[in-house]
């Protein structure tokens, strides 16, 4: 063997070595130094599909169903995992044209190219069966099936709300929420968001290239079960919801009914109303535009909690208690009444002969009486030497009782109406104003405005002798016997409890023998109040306001009809057949129930 | 690591070469299996409509093979090298008439269910035929005319094979250069060689003015360095004039005798195109399993990359993601020793054995095994541009490891001689 040859033998293993050394760097920066490859990995071949939990249904009082859910399918796409599809076909399959196709993808792209996004949402269980067949021709699109809402009643759509896809806001500022997902955009939906929805899950799934499921990725190790939104019992009562609608079906206005003992709503109607399955589904959007620019009847706004009305003669209640409160007068004290109460050269007009002590100024609802409760509360010299010490000191009244403030109860969008402050006062009458500059708020005129569920809770004051519970909506969570602990505080109104026998009766002899006599009810025994809210664009607001029986309250509710005329007229009769409603559970006067169902005002 | 007695050398195979031989067929079917697996479809391993299934039965054949070749007599394949090597030649011709096309290649016959490969059994009757003519050309005669003889021997099938359009089986007699090196070719030869494929990847890596520039400084530097050079400058500048020209006939060549998705590989290599979801597509996810897989792979049968179909051929060409990425670093490692070690193992044998014949054969198929491993594996990790040759003894295919059982196993019995 020659010598060269020899050497070679050993340039050839050099050379073989180097090869094997370089392919063993590499290998190493491949699979130990280099994550890229172990991420793509796993893109390739997971796939997280979120499981959406089922949102919580939602009961009345009485365990009847309000909301429940429906399995609807959407189908997801992950940009970054698409490749070459016959788009032609999947247009074929979704009704649609390639452009709509393409802008879908790229809005998809553009919220992120590796999460899912819908692309197309609410298929039928007929699409889908159709296209879960198809669907490995199309990788990067997948199914997945969520549930939507669905009433069996098309009541209390107000309350209830309605869940819509979380916009670009909620997106970036809640991580939990993905584009597509739903979240409630108000009513009960909104303010239960947290309970409703659950916590979502997730799943892995392996898939192969072609984007089949293969199975489970750790045989679920990693999987996290979705937690069903819990159930919510409502503090409505179905049928008298259902009674209260059917009432103020053709006309406009609001009724608002509390259990004054726990502050639980009863029953809350805005009219017009529109039914919450428009506001579900594909034909969700444009059927909130029809709604929404339905500017005659307005059917989107909430009138119970946001819409202001003057309160009228029922708040000469409220100036009654405050007026015993601060010591202006008491039950015996009388004021004569000359037909009206004079000021200056203009008169506030009243209807009634002669004069009246508390107890018939309120049956008769006294105008002078009030205007000079009013007038002497704040401007009793003795206790406050200004005008503004005095007004704030009505004002702190009022306010306590739930005017002019939020309750910051469980439904969304409360207005807080309008108790005006000293500095507006001083304001438009330069500091120079007395108590007759504001006497109209006596009774109700002027400038204070109220919602009507400020004017249900105050009625529930009164039912009560002097304390309320924030009125709410959602009585229990998860369970009929766990209480919603939101709610349990009772708030005192500041008025002692003596100072509500002289108002009390004048109401209960307001319904049977004065202004409210269209609210009598055989055999129960009603405390109520006419209104007559003044309305400067037309006819008069018609409104009431009772709760019964007068010696246990089991109900305190308000009804303000628009235009109705004076409150006797529609309000009365619409208050007291849904009292008559609860606390019978049926209607003895049909005449009066078929007389108001026909009314058209 | 070749410590032994020579007495073994004479008397009894080579146990090593076996042990490795059964590790590396171990290793294959498993992989195999792993990558093929489906748990739904699955009723055990002799289903012979999966892959792991059917390589069982190439398996128990080949070990039939290896052992009817070891009962031989070792003289018959150094005086019957020139018959196997026609008759394989025959086959490989018969294949571009009757052949059948598979994946672009015409490169199969089809008896009954079966596929037979001439061109995989055509690498070791090469190997002998040149073992029995360089035994025989040291007659005195003319060295040059010896190399030529054998560039004939070698050039002959690579013309077959190239028309059957197989180029990856082609490439592979390249591999026989280890044995004429170790033959005593001229190192010039092959640092010439070196030379003309840096200038081609220049060329086609950049561009044609970058190559010429590099030329026209190789030769600055010669001229300045040699004196002779300078006194004789025609000879050099001739050699400067052919270079420049073949620079200017490589885009030509490279465009006229490649096919476009040959292009398009070594583009892709050369990182000229970039397109994840095409092109790049199974080197993307080749590499995609192998880098998965980290430093202790994640286990067999849980491969996620091999087992769904996301790299192509995953239990031929690419069988090698397979062990990547299941059994990791680790296993990639094992791998690349065990190829090393065969191979160096061949030549140490052939390096000893007495007989030039035995030392011709081995080296030859040292070099065929040597590249079988770097192309696949290179490829794989992207270092060599996808060429579609088998893994010794470990891809899927009836033909390749009848073939390689064969080559080795001749080899065993030579070396027993």
């Amino acid at each position: 063997m020659p010598e060269l040859l020899n050497k070679r033998i050993y340039i050839i293993f050099g050379i073989m070595l180097v090869f094997a050394v370089i392919y063993i760097v590499r290998l190493f920066s491949l699979q130990v130094t280099d994550d890229f490859y172990k991420r793509s990995a796993d893109e390739n071949a997971l796939r997280y599909i979120t499981e959406h939990p089922v949102r919580g249904l939602i009961y009345d009082r009485n365990d009847s169903l309000l909301v429940y859910n429906e399995p609807v399918y959407d189908l997801m796409v992950v940009p970054h995992e698409l490749r070459e599809f016959d788009t032609a076909d999947m247009c074929r399959l979704l009704e649609i044209d390639k452009e709509t196709l393409l802008k879908r993808i790229e809005r998809a792209r553009s919220y992120s190219p590796r999460l899912p996004s819908t692309f197309e949402q609410q298929m039928s269980k007929e699409d889908f069966a159709y296209l879960q067949e198809k669907l490995y021709q199309f990788p990067g699109f997948f199914v997945q099936s969520r549930t939507l809402r669905y009433y069996p009643e098309p009541i209390a759509a107000h309350v209830l709300g309605y869940v819509g896809e979380v916009n670009n806001d909620v997106l970036e500022n809640d991580a939990y929420y993905q584009l597509g997902d739903y979240i409630g955009i108000s009513g009960i939906e909104k303010t239960y968001e947290p309970e409703l929805r659950g916590v979502k899950g997730k799943r892995i799934v392996l898939v192969d290239v072609h984007n089949r499921e293969k199975g489970r990725y750790r045989n679920g190790e990693e999987d996290v079960m979705a937690i069903p939104g819990q159930p919510l019992w409502s503090t409505l009562d179905l049928s008298l919801q259902k009674y209260g609608e059917e009432l103020m079906r053709n006309k406009r206005g609001s009724i608002v009914a509390i259990e004054p003992s726990t502050g639980e709503i009863l029953c809350i109607v805005s009219s017009p109303g529109y039914d919450p399955n428009l506001l579900v589904g594909k034909n969700r959007s444009r059927n909130y535009a029809n709604l929404i620019n339905d500017n005659v009847n307005k059917p989107i706004y909430n009138r119970a909690l946001q819409a202001m009305y003057p309160p009228g003669s029922t708040f000469k209640l409220i100036n009654g208690l405050i007026a015993q409160q601060e010591g202006v007068l008491d039950q015996n004290t009388v004021y004569p009444c000359p037909g009206g109460y004079q000021i200056g050269s203009h008169t506030i007009g009243c209807h009634h002969g002669g004069a009246t002590n508390l107890v018939s100024a309120v049956q008769v609802s006294c105008n002078t009486y009030f205007c000079k409760a009013f007038y002497n509360i704040i401007s009793n010299k003795k206790k406050y030497p200004t005008i503004q010490e005095g007004y704030q000191a009505w004002k702190d009244h009022v306010n306590r009782m739930g005017f002019g403030v939020t309750f910051d109860t469980d439904l969304p969008f409360e207005n807080k109406g309008i108790i005006p402050s000293v500095d507006y006062f001083d304001r438009i009458y330069h500091g120079r104003w007395n108590g007759n500059s504001v006497v109209s708020m006596g009774i109700g005129q002027g400038e204070a405005a109220t919602t009507p569920l400020q004017m249900a809770n105050s009625i529930a004051i009164i039912a009560n002798r002097g304390y309320y519970i924030k009125p709410h909506i959602i009585k229990a969570i998860g369970s009929k016997d766990i209480p919603n602990d939101r709610f349990n505080d009772v708030i005192e109104s500041g008025i002692n409890e003596a100072h509500f026998d002289p108002i009390i009766r004048g109401m209960v002899a307001a319904v049977e023998a004065g202004t409210g006599r269209q609210a009598i009810i055989p055999g129960i025994k009603v405390a109520g109040k006419t209104g007559t809210a003044q309305n400067p664009h037309g006819k008069d607001h018609s409104v009431f306001v009772c709760f019964a029986p007068a010696e246990d309250p089991k109900i305190a509710i308000f009804v303000l009809v628009e235009n109705g005329g004076w409150g006797g007229s529609v309000a009365a009769p619409i208050a007291s057949l849904v009292v008559e409603k609860y606390l019978k559970g049926e209607i003895g006067r049909t005449d009066l129930e078929k007389r108001i169902l026909e009314l058209k005002p | 690591m070749f410590i032994e007695n020579r007495q073994k050398i004479s008397k009894g195979f080579d146990v090593q070469l076996i042990i490795l031989y059964i590790i590396f067929v171990m290793i294959g079917w498993f992989s195999i299996f792993s990558s093929s697996y489906d748990p739904v479809a699955f009723n055990g391993i002799f289903n012979l409509d999966t892959p792991y299934g059917r390589q069982l039965v190439w398996i128990g054949t080949s070990i039939l093979i290896a052992i009817v070749i070891l009962f031989l007599d070792s003289r018959i394949f150094q005086n019957y090298a020139y018959h196997i090597y026609l008759t394989c030649l025959i086959l490989l011709i018969l294949v571009l008439f009757v052949g059948t096309e598979i994946s672009g290649a015409k490169a199969w016959i089809k008896i009954g269910p079966f596929s037979l490969q001439p061109s995989e059994f055509m690498k070791m009757a090469t190997a002998l035929a040149l073992a029995k003519f360089l035994n025989e050309g040291k007659t005195g005669s003319e060295k040059r005319n010896t190399w030529l003889l054998c560039f004939v021997i070698i050039l002959i099938p690579v013309l077959v094979i190239m028309l059957q359009k197989d180029t990856g089986s082609a490439l592979v007699y390249a591999s026989f250069i280890v044995l004429f090196y170790r033959e005593g070719m001229s190192g010039r030869f092959f640092i010439w060689g070196a030379f003309i494929a840096v200038i081609a990847i220049v060329t086609l890596y950049l561009n044609e003015l970058y190559a010429v520039g590099l030329l026209v400084i190789i030769f600055l530097i010669y001229i300045l360095a040699n004196k002779n050079a300078r006194r004789n400058i025609r000879k050099p500048l001739v050699v400067l004039g052919i270079g420049i020209a073949f620079v200017f006939m490589v885009n030509v060549i490279y465009e006229n005798v490649f096919e476009p998705h040959q292009k398009q590989r070594i583009d892709s290599l050369l990182g000229k195109t970039s397109d994840p979801k095409g092109i790049d597509f199974n080197l993307n996810q080749s590499k995609i399993a192998i880098g998965s897989g980290g430093f202790a792979g994640k286990g067999f049968l849980k491969g996620t990359q091999t087992k769904f179909n996301f790299v192509p051929e995953q239990s031929t060409d690419f069988i090698f993601c397979s062990i990547g990425e299941e059994w990791g670093f680790l296993g990639s490692l094992a791998i690349v020793s065990l190829f090393v070690y065969l191979v160096f193992r061949i030549i140490w044998l052939a390096e000893k054995h007495r007989n030039p014949f035995v030392r011709y054969y081995g080296y030859g198929i040292a070099g065929i095994f040597f590249f079988h491993f770097l192309i696949n594996i290179g490829m794989t990790i992207g270092l060599v541009p996808i060429i579609g040759i088998p893994l010794p003894f470990i891809s899927y295919g009836g033909s390749s490891l009848w073939a390689f059982t064969t080559m080795l196993f001749v080899f065993i019995n030579l070396n027993d001689a």
